[in-house]
């Protein structure tokens, strides 16, 4: 074995990004616990941490740029660079996207909930279960659980329609809840659009695998 | 793209020793093609089978056949001479003749029977111009070729190849005593020069195979391990050596 250090590195690096995973599919679970729980102090911190996610991604990247230009990767190394650049990428929105959801809490603020969470809380749970897998399957290079991630991102979507079209019913039916009910609808689009980060993290196993950039599953939305 | 050189189960032995192993590939005409590998995996024992430079040195043997346009130039009855002007070479370190600089551009020329002096001065000028040397050399050309800089000297011998208008031009690790932007210029000149040669080139510096090369190869013990397109060879390798190789797990 050569270039001791250098793969020591590589390795940090995919480390690293499996932490930052971890750190943005927390502000998922806590954002939806705040929500569900009307907890604005947790809320709060959600967003106020969200800066802890972009310092990550931009150290990891930064990381990945100063090997690119010292170490010159090749091949399978190339490419995992080349991946991680633009997994960070998903993950800091993935971050933004809970924080997005904090934010929503905090807009509702102590206001009763238009109606009892049921299918957003199972909307996000699927969601960081296909995150878990998919960052599983990047640590085992696996990319045909990658693929079969991509494709589960139809239950989000399907999920997200329910929910769209209940609380658009709720709305015809009592007007004066619309403010609080779109509030909802926009957390279910942010849990939508972290399911769609999911599958462009899952490409980018596949393509650190077998080399071949394709597009797995193009989101409804 | 046509295939200038294709290589039949080329074996090739210093006495007893078997230095190259039933290689099998075509290198297509007007690319360069780079050849990668570990020190003494052949690379270099390859190049000089492409002009028979082996033949210098008794006791050496080829098996195979090495096609240049279709001729075997492996024949025992084949003119050397004729093949080293139709196959140039270009060496590691740079080899100008302690002469100046018209003169060891003319010199090759001679050997070729060029005696017509304005012939001769319009060769040589357009070898300089085809290798990007003439701007810095025309008022120097009764300079001794030594008092050029490193790069300088290089492009004077990429020159020297030239001027008999080969038809493939062999480089053994060319900018390997070059500084930076002297490598820069004469991969520029490559990319020029490709336009009207064949090249192949045996680099240890993968970041030029990357840069200069369409095509690969990577050798092992005397063995091709994988011949591609380098942009598979590079991001995509399918033989697990070669991805070792080039990702840098062994050397």
């Amino acid at each position: 074995m050569t270039r001791e250090a250098y793969h020591k590195s590589l390795k940090d690096l995919q480390n690293e990004v499996l932490h930052l995973s971890e750190m943005a599919g927390a502000a998922l679970k806590d954002s939806m616990g705040a929500l569900k729980n009307r907890d604005l102090p947790l809320s709060k911190r959600i967003v106020e941490d969200d800066v802890k996610v972009n310092k990550k991604r931009f150290e990891i990247e930064e990381k990945c740029v100063m090997l690119i230009a010292t170490q010159q990767p090749m091949a399978g190394d190339l490419r995992i660079l080349a991946s991680i650049i633009n997994i960070v990428s998903d993950l800091e929105r993935i971050g933004d996207h809970a924080e997005g959801i904090a934010k929503i809490s905090l807009s509702i603020g102590t206001e009763p909930l238009v109606k009892p969470l049921i299918d957003l809380p199972a909307m996000a749970e699927k969601a960081l279960s296909m995150l878990e897998r998919c960052m599983q399957a990047f640590t085992h290079k696996d990319a045909g659980a990658a693929k079969k991630i991509c494709n589960e991102d139809d239950e989000v979507d399907a999920l997200y329609d329910r929910i769209y079209g209940e609380l658009i019913m709720l709305m015809v039916e009592n007007p004066r809840i619309i403010k609080d009910a779109t509030y909802l609808i926009w957390a279910a689009h942010n849990i939508e659009r972290i399911a769609d980060r999911v599958t462009n993290i899952a490409e980018r196993v596949v393509y650190t695998v077998t080399g071949k950039m394709e597009e797995m599953n193009v989101s409804k939305y | 793209m046509s295939e200038k050189i294709v290589i039949k189960n080329l074996s090739f032995f210093y006495g007893k020793k078997q230095a190259l192993k039933n290689v099998v590939f075509a290198v297509k005409a007007k690319e360069i093609t780079a050849l990668i590998g570990p020190s003494g995996c052949g690379k270099t024992t390859f190049l000089r089978c492409l002009n028979r430079m082996h033949d210098l040195y008794p006791g050496n043997r080829y098996e195979g056949e090495i096609l240049l346009d279709g001729k075997n130039i492996l024949d025992k009855g084949l003119d050397l001479i004729g093949l080293r002007s139709k196959v140039g070479m270009v060496f590691q370190k740079p080899t100008p003749f302690p002469m100046t600089v018209f003169e060891n551009i003319a010199f090759g020329l001679k050997l070729n029977g060029i005696t017509n002096r304005g012939e001769m001065i319009g060769r040589v000028e357009k070898a300089l111009k085809d290798s990007a040397l003439w701007d810095e050399t025309k008022d120097r050309l009764f300079e001794p070729a030594l008092s050029l800089s490193g790069g300088q000297q290089q492009r004077l011998c990429i020159a020297r190849a030239v001027a008999v208008e080969p038809e493939v031009i062999l480089m053994d690790e060319p900018c390997s005593a070059l500084d930076p932007v002297a490598t820069a210029k004469i991969e520029d000149l490559m990319m020029e020069l490709k336009k009207n040669y064949t090249v192949i080139i045996v680099t240890h510096n993968m970041q030029q195979a990357a840069r200069v090369s369409g095509t690969a190869g990577f050798f092992m013990l005397g063995e091709v391990i994988e011949f591609d397109s380098t942009h598979k060879i590079f991001t995509a390798p399918a033989n697990k050596l070669t991805e070792d190789y080039v990702t840098g797990r062994f050397g």
